[in-house]
């Protein structure tokens, strides 16, 4: 049995392991989980990964979840370019740092901005208080801020003249509220700059088509939703209220 | 000027390093941000990491932030031994999930359950309602079960029959709720054992003397009004 990689494409996760396995023609079958359908909460799912997250690697019957632990081993496994993982200790430094940082600086507001603009008010029929968006979008700023001035700096990408894990990492989930009409690069030209240099350097061909879910999400037509399903995002969604 | 290590051990991430640092005889200078006295929001601080953060590290010219980060470092630079972070694919790999993982998972509830059982009351007076601090204990509970049944499951350590990163991380979160007089391993025999086969690993002396100021903060007295004052906005963003 070949690499399986388990993903549905709406998670900026998956896209990074997705664009990564394609861009580095790394042979894998597209196992494809549902988030809008709940398949993810499904006993074939949690047979495979009982943190019923997205995504998930199945090379014989090693199984991994978390993205940055697929990324790397995906690196090193299939012996990607360097540039995607430098050797050296203070640039490879620089990428850990940032891997680490996004879970709670980047990934988590990036989200919320989607459940707040578009998911909560589609699925549930309520808007969400204003302060509540304005501090969101708050946060969203200031991470975008920290993000230039601490790890981009003055540099064509993270860790200087080459695309590596961390640009990538860090576009995917930046793209994240662009499915509810809200683009973060609008601020900062440093930053749109940046963005356009990631995308040409996977491949804008690659780029659109793992991001073509996305795109689209505001077409979803949510009466199709699972009522288990919704019943557990309207419970998970008194957390952000 | 050698490394210099930023640090208050009353912080989950500055026990692991502090640990690691030590254990691995890795040659240092503690720097004390004092957390509590909001030392590390001072200019002088912001000089080292202007994320206002501990840990810090310093080496030379070069700064780093994010005790994974540190950790990986630190293991690379000073060659600590394998099984800290394994050269084996699939043995690191387990090692780094667990520590991508454990970002919004068990250090995000040991951090609330500290701060809503304890310092928020008793620290900076600010009652914390008691459906709050169920739903806190609620969810650390969770994630203790997934602890154990996802990545410990029947194997001594985290990661596979040595200790690694992965459990110097768990058990060095692990221990905040525990100062704030939670019940972690009480009612969990499987963690229990864990938790002495990693402090037998790291050295019962290590162990207590890094733990030392997590487990006397039940006796800490409340804070000043002016420092209150200087904590409120930064707790407020570390809660979130």
């Amino acid at each position: 049995m070949s690499l399986e990689l388990y993903l549905d494409l709406l998670s900026a996760p998956c896209r990074a392991v997705y664009i990564f396995a394609r861009k580095n023609s790394i042979p894998f079958e597209f196992q494809f989980v549902d988030l809008l359908k709940g398949h993810h909460h499904s006993r074939e799912y949690i047979g495979i990964n009982p943190l019923r997250k997205l995504p998930s690697l199945k090379d014989g019957k090693f199984v991994l979840s978390e993205s940055v632990a697929i990324l790397f081993y995906l690196c090193r496994k299939y012996s990607a370019p360097s540039h995607w993982y430098p050797p050296d200790l203070h640039t490879r430094a620089r990428v850990d740092e940032f891997m680490a940082w996004q879970h709670t600086a980047i990934q988590l507001p990036m989200n919320k901005i989607l459940w707040i603009k578009l998911l909560i008010p589609m699925i549930t029929g309520e808007e969400v208080p204003a302060e509540k968006t304005e501090q969101t979008l708050e946060e969203v700023k200031k991470s975008m801020q920290l993000f230039e001035e601490k790890f981009l700096q003055d540099r064509m990408f993270i860790t200087g003249d080459q695309i590596s894990l961390a640009d990538l990492v860090a576009l995917v989930e930046m793209m994240q509220p662009m499915a509810s009409n809200h683009n973060v690069f609008l601020n900062s030209s440093k930053l749109a700059e940046w963005r356009m240099r990631v995308e040409l350097s996977i491949g804008s061909g690659l780029f659109w088509e793992a991001h073509e879910r996305l795109v689209k999400l505001a077409e979803w037509d949510c009466s199709t939703l699972d009522p288990v399903v919704k019943e557990r995002i309207c419970e998970f969604l008194q957390k952000y209220k | 000027m050698g490394l210099e290590l930023y640090l208050d051990l009353l912080s989950q991430p500055c026990r692991a390093v502090y640990i690691f640092a030590k254990k691995n005889g890795i040659p240092f200078e503690l720097r004390t941000v004092e957390l509590l006295r909001g030392q590390h929001l001072s200019d002088a601080f912001a000089q080292v990491n202007p994320l206002k953060k501990v840990p810090a590290l310093k080496d030379g010219d070069f700064t780093l932030t994010e005790s994974v980060a540190i950790l990986l470092y630190l293991a690379r630079k000073y060659e600590a031994p394998d099984h800290w972070y394994p050269q084996d694919l699939q043995g690191r790999a387990r090692v780094d999930e667990y520590l991508a993982w454990q970002h919004t998972a068990l250090r995000r509830n040991c951090l609330r359950a500290l701060w809503h059982k304890v310092m928020l009351p008793v620290f900076l007076g600010e009652p914390v309602s008691p459906q709050m601090l169920a739903a806190t204990l609620a969810e650390l509970d969770e994630t203790l079960q997934l602890l154990e049944n996802k990545f410990l499951q029947n194997k001594a350590f985290l990661a596979g029959p040595q200790i690694s990163l992965a459990d110097l991380v768990a058990i060095t979160e692990l221990m905040h709720p525990v100062g704030a007089g939670c019940q972690v391993f009480e009612s969990r025999p499987k963690l229990a054992a864990w938790r002495q086969r990693v402090e037998a690993a790291v050295g019962e002396d290590l162990f207590q003397e890094a733990n030392a100021d997590i487990l006397k903060l039940k006796d800490l007295p409340p804070a000043d009004p002016v420092t209150k004052e200087k904590l409120r906005p930064s707790v407020q963003a570390l809660l979130q």
